[in-house]
């Protein structure tokens, strides 16, 4: 059982979203109690998996047994399996908040999510470049079902846009792949990295040109300038507990970049050596001062926390950018913060837009609030959080990331960051004082509900997460900076790879 | 020959997917998405190198070289690009007939030019 750990983390939601749809028609209980049966199981894979890989060597499983250079490995090493853990805590919360009754109205959302798991779980661990489109499919899919269950009017909008910005992000992402099968005969991660290395010079041309499309498609996923347009209608206009799920969609993106372009075209891969961080860097910069912008002009609650998220993704090309292990470990501790505590926003700001009546989340204009100070707490604990203010995570976070710049980078990296970071904190006490502050005593008598305990707890939980990465930031950023040394090294991972054997089949000649 | 057909296949393929693409109805959009589609199953199945005639799994009598073959792993990637993309073809169909209906418009941003927002 334990040799096969680091395939469950896809095999229990694929099983899990089939069993749901069968006991669909026994009502919302037999789907919740198979729905966390599963979520419990991924948990302690996810937990094994990265005690595991934090013993250092890469752990390779070939499906189907076939050696790495022809079949599809999965490999594990401690970014993807931080990433894996952090998809499946954060989708513990995103559960825990539909199943307070928002998902009996929402079609198949219990399968979906399931599947849309098994899709995030799979592009973290897979080791084949088609395989990664292939999860990366199954990811989308998932997400168009659940952006649209239950939708209607100006949601339909924003996910004809979304799905077809989607597609042609795929179309592009086959083109890349047929160029580079095409040139290195090859789909394997690591065995490409090996040929794209011994190269011959007339290869390379080519090689650029399909590796820089890879590169646009990863970009679009992740929010990048200048394909960042879709991402603040879509996120705006998806239910709350859906896009707390999608925060990690960019994360895809980011994680996807960081490992093509360290161990495809990274260190010691010739004439394309870390070519794309170039570009990286002043892209990464430019998005974040925008979204910073964006977060400054947001004309609603979830549009702010929408380029919220985009500025997190830029934040972490500028740091993965930088190419150094302290970097990069920094960028990994920064992104679980990110991930999570913009997903608390977005559950928060929904809470907050239901006590506001038919306010809902615009930002123009004070009007009543029915709620509770127990939701504006919550959203100073995120708020201060998500700017960076001490003691929370977000502090830790921009500390070590503003401590890992290199010397001749200072100068532009911590103006861009400090000042961004000045910028969101003025939005969000802007944000604060509009809804809270400024709030007018409920007219009439007919309050909205208060919310839920199980959505506050789902908001609690979030920030409890965050709250974790602060006392145990010690041991966390330990890890995140071996992980960013490891994601850096693609020698040893290339070997690794390359000598795992098949277990049962004998060896090919 | 064969090389300048099929290059000029995905050319002119791709070139009308982009021109339907970029057009503002929702059914060319999806049109457009459909060519650009066939474009890359042609562009990914010439990336096993064009052979006529070859067999893609071992026969007995031929020897194992790679003259003697063409390479059956790019059909294997076309066979599961066209179902990905037939399956995405389908999603885009439904969504954008439910805008239309929800919205009352064909347009891609769901209000005719010129409508106020």
């Amino acid at each position: 059982m334990i040799q096969h750990l680091p395939a469950l983390p896809v095999l229990i939601p694929l099983l899990a979203g089939a069993l749901v749809l069968l006991v669909e028609r026994r009502g919302i209980v037999a789907q919740r109690v198979v729905a966390w049966i599963s979520m419990a199981a991924m948990l302690v894979a996810a937990v094994l998996l990265l005690r595991q890989a934090d013993q250092g060597p890469l752990l390779v499983y070939l499906l189907g047994d076939w050696p790495a250079r022809l079949g599809i490995a999965l490999m594990v090493d401690r970014v993807n399996a931080l990433l894996v853990l952090t998809t499946v805590l954060l989708a513990v919360a995103a559960l825990l908040y539909a199943c307070a009754g928002w998902d009996r109205r929402a079609l198949h959302f219990h399968a979906l999510l399931q599947l849309q798991l098994a899709g995030l779980n799979g592009a973290f661990l897979t080791g084949d470049l088609f395989n990664l489109f292939v999860f990366f499919e199954v990811m989308l899919i998932a997400s168009y079902g659940l952006l649209l269950s239950g939708g209607r009017g100006l949601r339909m909008r924003a996910g004809l846009h979304y799905v077809v910005f989607n597609i042609m992000a795929s179309i592009l992402f086959l083109v890349a792949l047929g160029l580079l099968y095409g040139m290195t005969g090859t789909l394997n991660m690591a065995e490409m990295a090996l040929r794209i290395a011994n190269a011959p010079p007339q290869d390379l041309a080519l090689l650029r040109a399909g590796s820089g499309i890879l590169l646009v498609v990863f970009c679009a996923k992740a929010a990048l300038l200048p394909l960042y347009l879709w991402l603040p209608e879509t996120y705006s206009r998806a239910p709350a507990a859906v896009v707390a799920l999608f925060t990690i969609m960019t994360k895809v993106g980011v994680y996807a970049v960081l490992r093509i372009y360290s161990l495809l075209f990274g260190q010691g891969s010739g004439a394309l050596d870390g070519w794309a961080w170039d570009w990286l860097l002043p892209a990464g910069i430019v998005t974040l001062v925008l979204a910073s912008l964006g977060v400054l002009a947001a004309r609603s609650l979830r549009g702010t926390v929408s380029y919220l998220v985009i500025a997190s993704a830029a934040t972490l090309f500028v740091t993965f950018a930088l190419q150094t292990p302290a970097s990069v470990g920094a960028g990994l501790y920064y992104l679980v913060h990110s991930t999570f505590v913009t997903a608390a926003l977005f559950l928060i700001v929904d809470l907050v837009r239901r006590q506001r009546g038919a306010l809902g989340d615009r930002l123009d204009q004070a009007g009543p609030m029915g709620g509770t100070t127990l939701l504006g707490l919550l959203f100073l604990v995120a708020a201060v959080s998500v700017a960076g203010l001490p003691p929370l995570s977000g502090f830790f976070g921009k500390l070590a990331v503003l401590a890992a710049v290199p010397p001749g980078q200072v100068a532009l990296v911590w103006t861009t960051v400090l000042a961004t970071s000045l910028m969101t904190l003025v939005a969000l006490s802007r944000v604060g004082s509009q809804v809270f502050l400024r709030a007018t005593a409920w007219p009439g008598a007919d309050k909205p509900a208060p919310p839920g305990k199980l959505e506050i707890a789902a908001s609690t939980l979030l920030l409890a997460y965050g709250i974790a990465l602060t006392v145990a930031a010690g041991p966390a950023l330990r890890y995140a900076h071996d992980a960013g040394a490891q994601v850096l090294a693609p020698g040893a991972y290339i070997e690794q790879v390359r000598a795992t054997q098949p277990l049962l089949r004998a060896p090919s000649p | 020959m064969m090389e300048l057909a099929l290059a000029t296949a995905i050319g002119v393929l791709t070139a009308g997917g982009v021109y339907l693409l970029l057009r503002s109805r929702s059914f060319d959009v999806i049109l457009g998405l459909t060519l650009l589609s066939y474009a890359t199953n042609l562009l990914i199945f010439s990336a096993g190198r064009l052979a006529v005639g070859k067999p893609p799994v071992l026969l007995d009598g031929l020897p194992a070289e790679l003259g003697n073959y063409t390479d059956p792993l790019p059909q294997a990637l076309v066979l599961t690009a066209i179902v990905i993309a037939f399956a995405m073809t389908a999603v885009a169909i439904v969504v954008a007939m439910r805008s239309n209906a929800d919205n009352g418009s064909d347009h891609v941003d769901a209000r005719e030019p010129g409508d106020a927002p």
